[in-house]
């Protein structure tokens, strides 16, 4: 019988810092967790990464990004001179001729700052790609640590700003799903297989960006008596139920701002015939 | 021997729960330094566990309420055997203090004007209960711990130092209070007239230190009993640990037969058998039923509440929404009875599988409206049972939930009888509940007398202060150390050779709570409590013995062989007082003497230790600890007697405390 | 399930060292992993060292950690393991280790003070404080709190960086914080305190960076992550961060 009285076969204290520090367990482990942690990180940074690449593919690519009257979300507003003429579609020439590359990267800017700032992604890819920590309870590569306290994460609280931002762009893309409304010959009163791509991934992107933090807390969180401002508050539990899928959001709204690219690009490429339906 | 480390302190309050912090505010505030002792980790206290509400007159749910109902409803619950004046200083006093508590930043559940929103309970007329969801005692906790440590934010802004004024001691077990001018043997004969408190002896469980604490006043706020049985709700720290140190300490304890069954407590799995199910469930709407889906509530309305309650189960559903023109259902009768009947239903064949009843909110409630108002019980059942209560109803039946009986103490002061300096709140103290306590009061017990004992105990510091501080004998102090040390020493030198091997004290606790819970538990026969007086004196000799493993650090064997004592000490208060009680009152149930007896009515049972000296008694099985003293009580002031109608007193008064 | 007799590690030791100790022990039905420790106490090892009080998930006391997940002791039950699985039961590693399963968790403690109380408001007096329920609402999510310091112990910001420790209060107080800053009656205001901006200036709230190990581990469902900590994020940046909001109070301040 174990009686507990002699300790057990004791292990040498790893000297270390984190759970290896001197004064607590010595536990040579870095973790215990016997589940299979690794899979979210690594399924977020792999979903993450082919986002990145096929992003960085289209935006560079300056070309199949407009199928009338479908424009790639990617490229839309399009600011530059070198944009491809869209018939009264979003292309205003603000930055005039001397832009020579891609004009998508003008306004992927804020998307991507959106995104990068979201607290949602944060989480993701603090997790996936920067290990910090790797999953809950499972010790991080790293010997220092200070959070979002100095540049430059803590850039991060203008998150708000790209909200922002995000609403116009947002306000944008609305725009080029109500002209995906017409056909080809920019006539009214049609809908094609694109138009359905296209609004569905109108709404997921704005219960993406309404469902933000930032907007929760504007819309409502920051006040201190709900009772006295009764529509905020209306407004904040509204914000509040869709902010609770804030994560499940932010990825169908990823894949669906990609995959309406995709088919832009199919359909302007040549490779898919838009199917009409009416 | 006497290397123990020596503090000095004003007040030292022994027990960290609602009335221990209670009394360490109180106690602050009127200027005296003052010391918390804790069993546990600050805030962990068994108050956490409350989960109902705190009964307080405040009216408003329902604008008839006041105190002079309030005091009425407690009496009425404790069959008239309340210490009547503290059952008043608790009506009058409840609503400032939960007031106070907002103060402090409580955040209660509210009413649709802002107000403190205010729920049913069983055996009180109004809806009275503050609460907050089913967690109100947690509020109650985290709020006083929230408001020690804002104090202790003042005083170091004051001296640069937290804990100059106000220094919880945590995980600390104080096991024995300590006397000026005694013999220096611990619990020795006192000398000419009882001594003064001089401070307290305890080990701090991390080390295995010894520590004494020299203080005028001690406050015991230790709460109760319940780990002496086997079904109970109460924690670890249940080990009267408060009662014990009173009796050795000379104070007596008062009517210590009355033990609350609380009539819902889980029943499956076996693991948590006896985990509270909150009395909100049946405030809110939920019915009791037997395996045959009636509701037998309505067939055990005992006469004194005959035309409180409703008769049909159409009038019992009309009141949750007129409770105006309608009378409550009987599921919401005193604890008691629901208990008692309870018990029956199952003795009589008509339980459920496990040998409970079913307590239905699933048929009563939409899901969504239980999830609210009852979260931490869908959770409880939901994690630990794998029941989901708004889809089934829950398996219940009886636990030992609360000691009535307690310290004796007086009303106002909460001053101990006996022993100077030493004062008693909250489930430790008796008195104020009298034979069976109502849902919510104890909470408002834990307040209103917390903060009594804090005051007095900080001005009975400062009147002494003037004088010399009390002396600690370091003789006490050693012989409190030797005791505290038998257990590690218990096979090399056993008391006499022949008496046997060391004993596991976890064996001899589980042998303990069975015997309380078959022999002294819900309903009780004279030979059964007369066996386990004969089974607890064994226990006692063994428990000499209880010897542990490993050395001081943080050992739980050692510091459950030195509860031991308090738990045997109690539990022969219990059986004694029980076997002489020769009636049914409220928590106290004999089967040979079914009904309630008037001319027990102003009695009171007093226990105190046979043989201070802890010489032979303690070992012999025929004398035992504890003799026991029946003293008439005071009568019922006539202000507070004409409170009720002619008639319903006839029910529970003699003839001659009528007239 | 009926009884079968499980393989257990625990982790035995103190400050100077120590191993997990193997056991082998009988599992019933409807047990959880307390009832575990405490047979093997009452069995086989009586001077084990455990914390507990309520053994219903309400005081949060039993914290340990089991198989390397943090986890109240009382409300893991055992039929979520297989009985063939080996279960590893140690101390919190955030925390300095006393014995056994017990850890040093006086950080929390001193956190705890730091946080400043709740400010009453100067004009009303016990009785007269008006609240609706709607405005409660949130700080009583936050009330609902047990301080089992799971959040505490799973934060790598100072599980694993203990230099961090001084600087910042944790999941459980920057929590706190967020609850008096949405307190509705709440004056610290009145005092001078800023709480959202203490919450970055004072209590670390720019260590955290929201990946929701304390929401994930939270006993009582709390949402630490997404209704404490963001949203006190955005307070701190109303104060701090948002060069309107600051132009108005230099302005508002000048005039």
């Amino acid at each position: 019988m174990a009686t507990g009285t002699e300790p057990p076969a004791t292990e040498p204290h790893p000297r270390g810092g984190g759970v290896h520090t001197p004064t607590r367990a010595a536990i040579r482990a870095p973790h215990l967790r016997t589940d299979r942690w690794w899979l979210a990180p690594a399924a977020t940074a792999a979903g993450l990464l082919a986002f990145v690449v096929y992003s960085t593919w289209r935006a560079f690519a300056n070309a199949d990004y407009y199928a009338a009257p479908y424009v790639s979300p990617f490229y839309s507003p399009c600011l530059a001179e070198n944009c491809e003429p869209m018939r009264s579609g979003p292309n205003w020439e603000i930055l005039g001729s001397w832009w020579g590359i891609s004009p998508a990267i003008i306004i992927l800017i804020f998307p991507l700052g959106f995104r990068l700032t979201c607290y949602y992604y944060r989480k993701a890819y603090y997790r996936g790609f920067w290990a910090s920590p790797p999953a809950c309870a499972v010790a991080e590569p790293h010997k220092k640590y200070t959070g979002e306290t100095r540049f430059p994460l803590v850039l991060q609280n203008i998150h708000r700003y790209f909200f922002y931002a995000a609403l116009l762009v947002a306000l944008i893309l609305t725009y080029d799903t109500v002209l995906a409304f017409r056909d080809e010959h920019y006539d009214w009163g049609h809908m094609g297989l694109g138009t359905l791509v296209f609004l569905a991934n109108i709404v997921l992107i704005w219960a993406y960006t309404l469902s933000c933090h930032s907007c929760r807390h504007i819309v409502g969180g920051k006040l201190k008596h709900f009772s006295r401002h009764p529509v905020r508050y209306r407004m904040w539990q509204w914000v509040g139920k869709l902010n609770a899928r804030h994560m499940q959001l932010a990825w169908a709204s990823l894949v669906s701002v990609a995959l309406a690219d995709f088919y832009v690009y199919l359909v302007a490429s040549g490779a898919f015939d838009d199917p009409r339906l009416f | 021997m006497s290397v123990v480390d020596r503090q000095q302190w004003d007040v030292v309050v022994v027990g960290a729960g609602g009335a221990g912090l209670r009394a360490a505010i109180e106690a602050r505030e009127r200027g005296a330094r003052t010391a918390v002792i804790c069993k546990s980790l600050f805030g962990k206290a068994h108050t956490v566990m409350a989960e109902g509400g705190i009964a307080a007159a405040m009216g408003n749910a329902n604008s008839g309420d006041n105190w002079q109902v309030h005091f009425r409803d407690t009496m009425r619950g404790g069959k008239f055997l309340n210490q009547w004046r503290m059952a008043e200083l608790h009506a009058q006093e409840a609503p400032q203090r939960v007031w106070e508590l907002e103060t402090w930043g409580a955040l209660f559940d509210r009413t649709k004007d802002g107000r403190i929103s205010q729920r049913n309970f069983g055996g009180h007329e109004y809806p009275r209960l503050a609460h907050v969801g089913d967690r109100t005692g947690l509020e109650l906790i985290r709020t006083l711990q929230q408001k020690i440590v804002s104090l202790q934010q003042e005083d170091f802004a004051e001296t640069g130092d937290y804990e100059s004024r106000l220094k919880v001691f945590q995980e600390c077990t104080v096991t024995r209070v300590l006397k000026e001018g005694e013999r220096s043997e611990v619990g020795g004969r006192p000398a000419e007239g009882r001594g003064r408190v001089s401070g307290v002896f305890g080990y701090e469980r991390e080390t295995g230190r010894f520590f004494v604490l020299e203080a005028p006043s001690v406050v015991i706020a230790t709460g109760g009993i319940g780990k002496s049985f086997k079904v109970t709700s109460n924690s670890w720290e249940y080990t009267g640990d408060g009662h014990a140190l009173a009796l050795l300490a000379g104070a007596p304890l008062l009517n210590m037969e009355f033990v609350q069954f609380h009539p819902t407590g889980m029943v499956w799995p076996p693991s948590v058998k006896g985990i509270l199910v909150t009395e909100s469930v049946r405030g809110d709407g939920g019915v009791l039923r037997n395996s045959e889906g009636k509701r037998f509530m309505f067939d055990y309305v005992p006469d004194v509440f005959k035309d409180k309650y409703a008769v049909t189960e159409e009038e019992g559903d009309r009141w949750y929404d007129d409770p105006d023109h309608n009378r409550r259902p009987p599921e919401l009768l005193p604890r008691d009875e629901v208990a008692r009947a309870i018990n029956s239903e199952v003795k009589e064949g008509r339980g459920s599988p496990h040998g409970g009843v079913f307590l239905d909110v699933s048929t009563r409630m939409p899901a969504e409206v239980i999830k609210r108002r009852l979260p931490s019980m869908y959770h409880q059942f939901k994690e630990l049972a794998d029941v989901d209560i708004t889809a089934e109803p829950m398996e219940v039946g009886p636990t030992c939930h609360y000691v009535m009986g307690g310290i004796a103490v007086d009303s106002d002061t909460a001053a101990a009888r006996g022993v100077p300096g030493l004062f008693a709140a909250g489930e430790v103290a008796g008195g104020m509940h009298g034979s069976n306590r109502l849902g919510g009061n104890s909470l408002s017990d834990l307040l209103v007398f917390g903060r009594r004992a804090g005051w007095h105990a900080a001005e009975y510091a400062a009147g002494r202060a003037s004088g010399a501080r009390p002396r600690v004998d370091d003789a006490q102090v050693d012989a409190a150390a030797a005791e505290a040390l038998r257990p590690f020493s218990a096979e090399a030198e056993a008391p006499e050779p022949s008496d046997g091997p060391p004993e596991n004290p976890y064996t001899l606790h589980q042998e303990l709570q069975q015997t309380m819970n078959d022999l002294v538990g819900i309903i009780r026969r004279e030979p059964e409590m007369k066996q386990a007086l004969e089974k607890l004196a064994e226990l006692r000799v063994r428990a000499r013995r209880a010897g542990v493993e490993g050395h001081r650090q943080f050992n739980p064997g050692w510091h459950l062989a030195l509860d031991l004592r308090n738990m045997l000490l109690v539990s022969e208060c219990v059986a004694r007082a029980a076997l002489e009680r020769t009636e049914s009152r409220g928590g106290h149930t004999r089967e040979d003497h079914p009904s309630m007896d008037r001319r027990w009515r102003p009695a009171n049972l007093l226990c105190s230790l046979a043989d201070p000296s802890g010489g032979p008694a303690a070992t012999d099985p025929e004398r035992g600890q504890i003799t026991l003293e029946r003293r008439t009580t005071e009568p019922v002031r006539p202000d507070l007697l004409a409170l009720f109608e002619k008639d319903e007193l006839a029910k529970y008064l003699a003839e001659e405390e009528l007239s | 399930m009926s009884g079968y007799e499980a393989r257990f590690k625990v982790w035995r030791g103190d400050v100077e060292g120590g191993g997990l100790e193997d056991f082998r022990v009988e599992v019933n039905e409807g047990e959880v992993v307390l009832d575990i420790i405490h047979r093997l106490q009452a069995t086989q090892a009586p001077d084990l060292a455990v914390r507990w009080n309520c053994k219903a998930g309400k005081c949060g006391s039993c914290s340990a950690e089991i198989n390397g997940r943090p986890r109240l002791l009382c409300m893991t039950r055992m039929s979520v393991f297989t009985p063939e699985e080996t279960i590893t039961v140690t101390p919190l590693r955030a925390f300095p280790v006393v014995r056994d399963l017990v850890t040093d968790v006086g950080f929390n403690y001193t956190k705890a003070r730091e946080v400043p109380s709740f400010v009453p408001p100067a004009d009303l007096g016990p009785g007269e404080y008006r609240m609706m329920q709607e405005d409660v609402d949130r700080s009583q999510e936050f009330r609902k709190c047990i301080e089992c310091f799971l959040c505490q112990d799973t934060c790598h910001v100072v599980r694993d960086h203990e230099e961090n420790k001084p600087a910042f209060a944790g999941p459980r107080f920057l929590m706190r914080v967020a609850e008096l800053d949405m307190h509705p009656l709440d004056s610290a205001g009145d005092t001078g305190l800023d709480r959202g901006r203490t919450a970055q200036d004072e209590h670390g709230l720019g260590y955290c960076n929201i990946t929701k190990c304390c929401t994930e581990v939270c006993p009582e469902g709390i949402k630490i992550t997404d209704n404490a900590l963001i949203p006190l994020k955005e307070r701190a940046v109303d104060r701090k961060y948002d060069p309107l909001v600051w132009l108005g109070s230099k302005i508002g301040r000048r005039t």
